[in-house]
């Protein structure tokens, strides 16, 4: 049997497959369906220093093989993903991402100083988050704001830090080159697409905030493509995250550079797509003669 | 909880738009839960929420209207085709704590999940109010139940013409549980807190995982935001912001 395991950052995942932040709560539900001990990781929902409740208004929309969402960062915050979450995400051997954002550099800052002394293996940074002092445009948008905010995070943070690239920023390989400068540990991409639906019958758009993110099978194309160009440019590993789905999916993203994968919307389709997912990476290298999975890393 | 791939044992149309269909299952539901289901071919992502209608020895029964792209879907899958079913999910009715006589009131498929919760409670306490707008579906099965049932249809082609929430002496009842229109529902919930009885509601949101991880589905409640999926979708009416 072909070796799956593969090492980021200096830990060992046991399979490449990632929960994606948002799509799998803390891991908790979906182990009511199958030992989620079974992934590489998990991706806990997107945290911020304080609890948010989240957006108002219509928050899921289907689209044409994807999904658009305006969840609006509903979590418990740090300290209570850290007092109540780890240890039941410990419980399954899990490596834990957490995933965190914020709407101003302190925020960050302070998130990311609690989440130093918490049992975390990855600090995920999301910074497709609104910046509240630049009047709202994401972090993620411009690569000079994207440096400012991992250079000071990363100077602050005892943990691996990986940064979590927004598919909207303007140039997927000027922004991940500013990340590594900064001093990133990793990148992992891509979050979801600004997007929008209109509702024809009540003359308004779907979301209260207009625009909503679309991820599923319909951006895999354009993950794929910005996982390449990232890839290409920078030295630090990379996390592919877009419309994964099968396994075969996930393999194209690790032959366009990615060392691990992140599956999100793919959960929500079939709830025990994940072991399906592992077993079908497991017999395409088996069938193929691949004796270890870090051989098809980046060969594109 | 479990992910199965079932196969269809029967799918027919029972009025215009409206479908029973019966799934096998390994599952054991309860009253008021409901499966996130999908047929393994067609071209949509998400499964869709379906309350359990009615359940014996193994054989799930769905009740379900048409009503966009993948319910009509639905509606054209054929017996013995495969089905995925991800359930049963949410906390379904607490039936076994309600007292006295106790009111159901449905509107619409709304009456869907309401048909085996009134064969889990004694018949003699139970009364059964049924609400449509015109054709009528369903009914024979809840009277056979042995409840004492009553219909209003808005054109006055079945029953009583007019809206079902016109037939109801609420100080009759100790309990009442409803499912149907949002407006209805909001009335309901009105009158029974006005009155001081329990009144208990199903509620419906859009979905995307059903387990309560995605946090799409909430509702807002004076104890915060729930999740319709995990925490509902049976909530008691004094928590709702309505
Ligand atoms: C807990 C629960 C139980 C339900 N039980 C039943 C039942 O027993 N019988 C029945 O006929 N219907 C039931 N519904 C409503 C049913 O889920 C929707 O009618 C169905 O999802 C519509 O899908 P569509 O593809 O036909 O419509 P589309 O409008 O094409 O669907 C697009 C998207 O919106 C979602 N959506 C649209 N309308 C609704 C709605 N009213 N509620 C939730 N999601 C919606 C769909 O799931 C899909 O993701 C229930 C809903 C919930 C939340
Ligand atoms: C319902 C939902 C909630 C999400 N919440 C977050 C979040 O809190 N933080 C984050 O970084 N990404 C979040 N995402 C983005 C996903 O982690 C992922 O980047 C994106 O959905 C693309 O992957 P997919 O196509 O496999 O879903 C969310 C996505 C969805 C669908
Ligand atoms: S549908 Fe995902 S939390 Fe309810």
């Amino acid at each position: 049997m072909a070796n799956i395991s593969v090492d980021f950052l200096g830990i060992n995942f046991k399979n490449p497959i990632v929960a994606a932040s948002g799509t799998f709560g803390f891991g908790e539900e979906y182990h009511e369906i199958y030992d989620v001990g079974l992934l590489g990781g998990i991706s806990s929902k997107g945290l911020t220093l304080k609890e948010k409740q989240g957006n108002e208004g219509i928050r899921l929309w289907e689209t044409p093989m994807g999904l658009m969402n305006s969840i609006g960062l509903q979590n418990p915050g740090v300290e209570s993903f850290i007092a109540a979450e780890i240890p039941k995400m410990k419980k399954h051997k899990n490596i834990i991402i957490a995933n965190l954002g914020g709407n101003t550099l302190e925020d960050y800052l302070e998130g990311i100083r609690l989440l130093n002394h918490s049992g975390v293996d990855i600090i995920e940074l999301n910074i497709s988050c609104p910046n509240v002092k630049a009047g709202g445009m994401a972090f993620g948008i411009k690569a000079e704001v994207a440096y400012e905010i991992v250079k000071k995070t990363k100077q602050a943070s005892k943990k691996p830090l990986m940064v979590k690239l927004s598919p909207n920023a303007e140039n997927m390989t000027d922004m991940a080159l500013a990340c590594e400068a900064a001093g990133a540990d990793a990148l992992s991409l891509i979050n979801t697409l600004n997007a929008m639906a209109i509702d024809i019958y009540r003359r308004k758009p779907v979301f209260n905030n207009i625009y909503a993110g679309l991820s599923g099978p319909a951006i895999k194309p354009i993950a794929l493509r910005m996982v390449h160009q990232a890839a290409k440019a920078v030295k630090i590993p990379i996390c592919g995250i877009g419309g994964i789905s099968s396994g075969k999916d996930a393999i194209e993203f690790m032959m366009a550079g990615a060392t691990l994968v992140q599956i999100g919307t793919a959960n929500f389709v079939k709830a025990d797509i994940i072991p399906d997912i592992i077993e079908e990476i497991q017999i395409f290298l088996d069938k193929e003669g691949i004796r270890d999975i870090k051989e098809i890393i980046g060969i594109i | 909880m479990r992910n199965e791939t079932t196969i269809i044992l029967n799918n027919s149309q029972v009025a215009d738009d409206i479908f029973r269909m019966t799934v096998k299952t390994k599952s054991i539901p309860q009253p008021g839960q409901f499966f996130m289901i999908k047929g393994l071919y067609g071209d949509y992502l998400l499964p869709r929420p379906i309350s359990v209608h009615d359940y014996d020895d193994g054989k799930l029964v769905f009740l379900y209207r048409v009503n966009g792209h993948g319910t009509k879907m639905f509606s054209e899958m054929k017996q013995e085709s495969a089905i995925q079913l991800l359930g049963p999910l949410g906390n379904g009715f607490d039936y076994e704590s309600f007292q006295g006589k106790t009111a159901i009131i449905g509107g619409g498929i709304g009456v869907a999940p309401l048909l085996y919760l009134v064969k889990k409670l004694d018949s003699k306490n139970t009364d059964v109010f049924l609400g449509f707008k015109d054709e009528v579906y369903a009914v024979d099965d809840f009277i056979r139940t042995g409840a004492t049932v009553k219909v209003a249809t808005e054109d006055g082609r079945a029953g009583e013409k007019g809206y079902v929430t016109d037939l109801i002496d609420y100080s009759k009842y100790k309990t009442v549980i409803t499912c149907g229109p949002e407006v209805m529902m909001k009335k309901i919930i009105k009158s029974c807190i006005e009155k001081k009885i329990n009144v208990l509601a199903s509620l419906e949101e859009r979905m995307a995982c059903g387990v309560g991880a995605c946090l799409g589905c909430v509702t807002k409640t004076i104890h915060g935001n729930k999740r319709v999926c995990k925490d509902g979708p049976i909530f008691d009416g004094r928590d709702l912001i309505i």
